[in-house]
């Protein structure tokens, strides 16, 4: 590679063509969302599809924080929060008082309260990175959820503050009473959140961020202050939290201390660094795959929340780039062609892997079963129903497990074995460092 | 007209050991500066003192006339100071084209943005390239810098530092731990790259710091014990016996 | 007054002891380890419930030796297996580790021991009142909490001083870098120090399950409170963790006992708003704060001193 010569006339053309990639990338993405409803139109679907948009926004804006700032914050719920009864309180006003602000406009609201508590608290939490950083995210998160249950007047107690969005002024004749409306006025929000915040990393304050999340000693002898990048990736964060929550208060047309709390916090985290943070569009298959989750693991059993802590830490132990990360590892075999030699290994380590996961869902949702009435005493796996009370379920847990993983381990063998192949002949052919 | 450097009676302490002891420094503008003496001797602590890391327990440091002591490395990096590290500190997820590019936004004045495009600013772009160049890594623009071999790590080191343009520049042992053909490269990489401007650096190579400085300091047990040109230096009997006596064995 | 006084004392004192038992674990292993433990509370848990188990099936005195070793194990387990696999992927994904573990120890005692409080009683031996001061019996259970808790404190301090781990651990919280220089046991070294930490954990819970509730939540409600004790007294520093567990121990307990509000301090003088914010402050007790001073004290200690009431560290 000589090109020296002709070195910033190249990084331009590289960064036009970069450019129509990524124009493309976001056309997709604006006729995907309109698409969709009109293929999965049953009100299932529609509310699933506004609850995840909802939560891309709030987990991308999360990864302003993680991803991009190396902040692990654990009371990210709050902007969410009060962004979201901040709109409530909005569209109660707008309703009192007659203004002629229409609904889709109170997102912005939202945001404007999110950001409003991160410029107050924002610069205390940000003096300090790290573990002390998230040990302070904690505290004011846990600060917040119990005094907005001492100040009854604007918080509405355990109940929360209702409101009725279609009594607000109508725009082209929607009154955002059907959820097919919601869902557009979410998808429209979330379109132009993804937008701004993607080109937020693309900014010079985005890729200090970047820097301060490296190597924040060495940030300060490049005249950056790291507490200022803290700070102001933090009213960010706080900002785009408040849309997502303003966007809720809007969908459930209430809002309540649960939207403030340290669940919330945690699904937020959870969320995102299962996605990967990494990546734009790792908090983006995080939140689709976690929202997913809780609808559909909630209907089947009374642990779901026990199944995210075993994802989350199986992710946190073998795979810390989360799922995005594991994809863009084989980019490089993608390229170079040798993606090929991991497919069969993949394929046959599925099968005793699915069989070890069975045989733990089934352990556990034996021990769960023991306090639930009769009737719920059938576990219905993969479509075979198993009876929690019979000997012989707990003995095919046991040997599926034992079994399971027995057999797994050498296959995940086989599958290091085809990765070290596969990554050689990508670095042979120069696609990888 | 005032030092680009002066250290005036500054003394150090960590606990109760006293690291630097009245050390007094002065570097004028344009001067290539070398600062030696042997391991732990204070050289490192006193290139943190000067860009701010630590600040002094007593004692006063000026830049171009203003008193630089108790500011913060920023606030002294704004003011056309910077540094090197003598174990390579760079940001090592990022790609070394972003290493060097953040390193130029503040003096380029994009500062805190977040209204521009990063990758639509002509002049960041420029200096960006023009830097890689001079330090080799162009054709290594879109690697990790945590992935780049030690000596390009080095360079790299030594390409953020002189990105923000600053007029004094502190290199802390540049060509630690190069190869000799390395060492030449990187040498004559600092020569050209400080041509013009204030440079200190540390280095234990004698052959480069004869080679380069106009000026030399004796750094032994925190204390200036001698200063001078490289001539002056190598007659002097105490740095023989402190110092050099050491060297050739 | 002066009744609640001295009962609030010694309850302030007695709870502020409990903290301590787990913010010294927590302290010593962050120091020696960086790693803070996001899943120490439910260690503490876990102490209670074992503590609980055992109590039925063998009487709460083996229970009282035997539940905290248990809980050792498991902490050596979390840390042999877990903590150790995921060092290399930094701090952030280790406090994720515990963090997750947190989530899934509170599932997992749910799932096992249902959601309602346990019936954990105070051994009988123990449920007379120990004295009566003005009106209040003083249980004899919270005396013995209390004696506990001292001498497991002074066994720490007698460990600290006198044998070689307890060197080590000084060191480490002084130095926090030399531990690299230990040598080829640093593994075991963390393990144990781990397993230590918590044990003492599990003490804490097998002897406050009975005087408190003894529920899944527990570990949740007490956990942001315990990180509130050590980065209030100093991230690292064992005796700003003491310090900061009395503090707000006492804070707690005087906040809970005092019933009055702004209202019923100034009464007549009740600007008779509607319901509005002010209504809310106006009208809000001290024991109803409570619950938020903890967090209120860490954002004054951190707006006054950054790095905690004895803390030297910077990460
Ligand atoms: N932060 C610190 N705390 C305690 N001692 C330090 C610190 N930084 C440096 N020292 C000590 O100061 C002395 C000088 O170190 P340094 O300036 O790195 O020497 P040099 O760069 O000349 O080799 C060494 O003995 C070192 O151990
Ligand atoms: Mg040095």
């Amino acid at each position: 590679m000589s090109d020296t010569a002709t070195s910033a006339v190249d990084i331009k053309a590289q960064s036009r063509g970069q450019n129509l990639r990524f124009y493309g990338i976001w056309v997709i993405a604006a006729i995907v969302l309109i698409v969709l409803p009109m293929i999965f139109s049953s009100g299932g679907s529609l509310t699933s599809f506004s609850l995840i948009g909802i939560s891309i926004i709030f987990a991308l804006s999360y990864n302003i924080l993680l991803g991009q700032t190396g902040l692990l914050s654990f009371g990210h719920a709050v902007h969410y929060g009060l962004g979201g009864f901040l709109a409530i309180h909005a569209m109660n006003a707008v309703i009192a008082r007659g203004w002629s602000i229409p609904l889709p406009l109170i997102p912005l609201v939202g945001g404007v309260g999110g950001l409003a508590i991160a410029i107050v608290v924002g610069w205390v939490i940000t003096k300090r990175a790290g573990t002390v950083f998230a040990m302070i995210s904690l505290g004011i998160g846990e600060l917040v959820a119990s005094s907005s249950l001492i100040l009854r007047s604007v918080f509405g107690g355990e109940s929360g503050v209702t409101t009725n969005r279609t009594d607000l002024p109508q725009v082209f004749g929607w009154n955002f009473g059907p959820q097919i409306q919601i869902y557009y006025l979410i998808a429209f929000w979330l379109m132009i959140s993804a937008i701004a915040m993607y080109a937020l990393t693309r900014t010079p304050l985005g890729r200090i961020c970047n820097a301060v999340r490296d190597n924040p000693e060495r940030v300060e002898f490049i005249g950056y202050d790291p507490h200022v990048v803290r700070y102001l990736a933090y009213c960010f964060a706080g900002f785009f939290a408040g849309i997502a929550g303003g966007l809720s208060a809007i969908n459930f047309e209430i809002a309540n201390s649960a939207y403030l709390g340290a669940v919330q916090s945690g699904i937020v985290l959870f969320a995102t660094f299962i996605g990967g943070t990494a990546y734009f569009f790792g908090p983006i298959l995080g939140a689709i795959l976690v929202t997913y989750l809780q609808l559909g693991l909630t209907s089947v059993t009374t642990v779901w929340q026990l199944y995210f802590g075993v994802i989350f830490i199986g992710i946190v132990m073998f795979a810390p780039g989360g799922i995005a990360g594991l994809l863009m590892m084989h980019r490089p075999l993608v390229r170079a062609g040798s993606l090929g030699l991991m497919i069969p290994a993949y394929l046959i380590a599925l099968v005793p892997t699915v069989a070890l996961a069975c045989g733990v869902i089934l352990a556990i949702e034996i021990i769960a079963r023991q306090h639930l009435p009769a009737d719920a005493q059938i576990i219905n796996l993969l479509g075979i129903p198993f009876s929690a009370t019979s000997p012989a379920t707990w003995l095919t847990s046991v040997i599926l497990i034992v079994g399971g993983y027995f057999v797994a381990r050498l296959t995940w063998q086989r599958i290091a074995d085809a990765w070290d192949r596969a990554t050689t002949i990508a670095r042979d052919r120069g696609y990888l460092a | 007209m005032s030092a680009a450097i002066e250290v005036q009676a500054v003394e150090k302490r960590f606990g109760n050991v006293r690291i630097i002891q009245d050390l007094n420094l002065s570097v004028a503008k344009g001067e290539r500066h070398a600062v030696i003496g042997p391991n732990g001797a204070g050289k490192s602590t006193t290139f943190n003192l000067i860009s701010g890391h630590i600040a002094p327990t007593s004692g006063e440091i000026r830049l171009n006339g203003e008193v630089i002591s108790g500011l913060r490395p920023f606030e002294i990096n704004r003011r056309g100071l910077s540094r090197s590290f003598q174990v390579t500190n760079v940001f090592a997820r990022m790609t070394v084209w972003e290493n060097v590019r953040c390193a130029v936004l503040w003096a380029t004045g994009h500062r805190y943005a977040f209204w521009k495009n990063v990758d639509e600013l002509p002049e960041v772009r420029r200096r960006t390239a023009e830097i890689l160049e001079d330090i080799h890594l162009f054709h290594r623009r879109d690697i990790p810098a945590g992935l780049l071999t030690y000596a390009e790590q080095r360079e790299l080191e030594i390409g953020i530092t002189i990105a923000g343009g600053a007029d004094v520049i502190l290199l802390d042992e540049p060509t630690a731990g190069m190869s000799h053909a390395e060492t030449e490269r990187a040498v004559a990489l600092i020569r050209r790259l400080t041509e013009g401007r204030t440079l200190v650096i540390v280095e234990h190579d004698m052959s480069v710091v004869f080679g380069l400085a106009d000026r030399i300091s004796v750094l032994v047990y925190g204390r200036v014990i001698a200063s001078g040109t490289p001539e002056e230096i190598r007659g002097n009997p105490k740095v023989k016996e402190a110092y050099l006596g050491e060297e050739a064995h | 007054m002066l009744e609640l006084i001295v009962i609030s004392t010694l309850n302030g004192v007695l709870f502020g002891m409990l903290l301590f038992l787990l913010s010294s674990g927590l302290t010593v292993i962050f120091s020696m380890m960086g790693v803070l433990n996001f899943a120490h509370a439910s260690f503490y848990m876990l102490g209670a419930f074992f503590g609980y188990q055992l109590t039925r099936w063998i009487g709460f005195w083996p229970a009282l030796i035997i539940a905290p070793l248990l809980v050792g194990v498991v902490g050596m387990a979390v840390e042999r297996y877990g903590l150790r696999a995921t060092h290399k992927h930094g701090h952030v994904a280790e406090l994720l580790l515990t963090f997750g573990l947190a989530f899934a120890i509170e599932e997992i005692v749910s799932m096992i021991w249902g959601k309602s409080p346990m019936d954990y009683r105070v051994p009988a031996l123990l449920d007379f009142p120990a004295f009566t001061i003005f009106s209040t019996n003083y249980p004899a259970y919270k005396l013995f909490m209390l004696t506990v808790s001292v001498l497991i404190f002074l066994a720490l301090l007698v460990v600290l001083k006198r044998t070689r781990i307890g060197l080590i651990v000084q060191a480490a919280l002084t130095h926090p870098n030399m531990v690299a220089h230990l040598g080829h046991n640093v593994g075991r070294i963390f393990m144990l120090v781990f397993g230590v930490g918590s044990a003492l954990a599990g003490v804490a819970g097998v002897i406050a399950g009975p005087a408190l509730v003894t529920q899944s939540d527990m570990a949740a409600l007490l956990g942001p409170i315990l990180f509130v004790v050590i980065v209030f007294g100093g991230l690292g520093s064992l005796p700003g963790a003491f310090i900061a567990s009395l503090v707000i121990g006492l804070v707690q307990t005087f906040a809970v006992a005092l019933n009055g509000s702004l209202a019923s301090a100034f009464g007549p003088l009740d600007p008779s708003l509607g319901p509005s914010v002010l209504s809310d402050i106006w009208n809000v007790t001290i024991a109803q704060i409570a619950p938020i001073l903890p967090y209120v004290l860490l954002v004054l200690i951190l707006i006054v001193r950054p790095l905690g009431l004895m803390g030297t560290r910077e990460t």
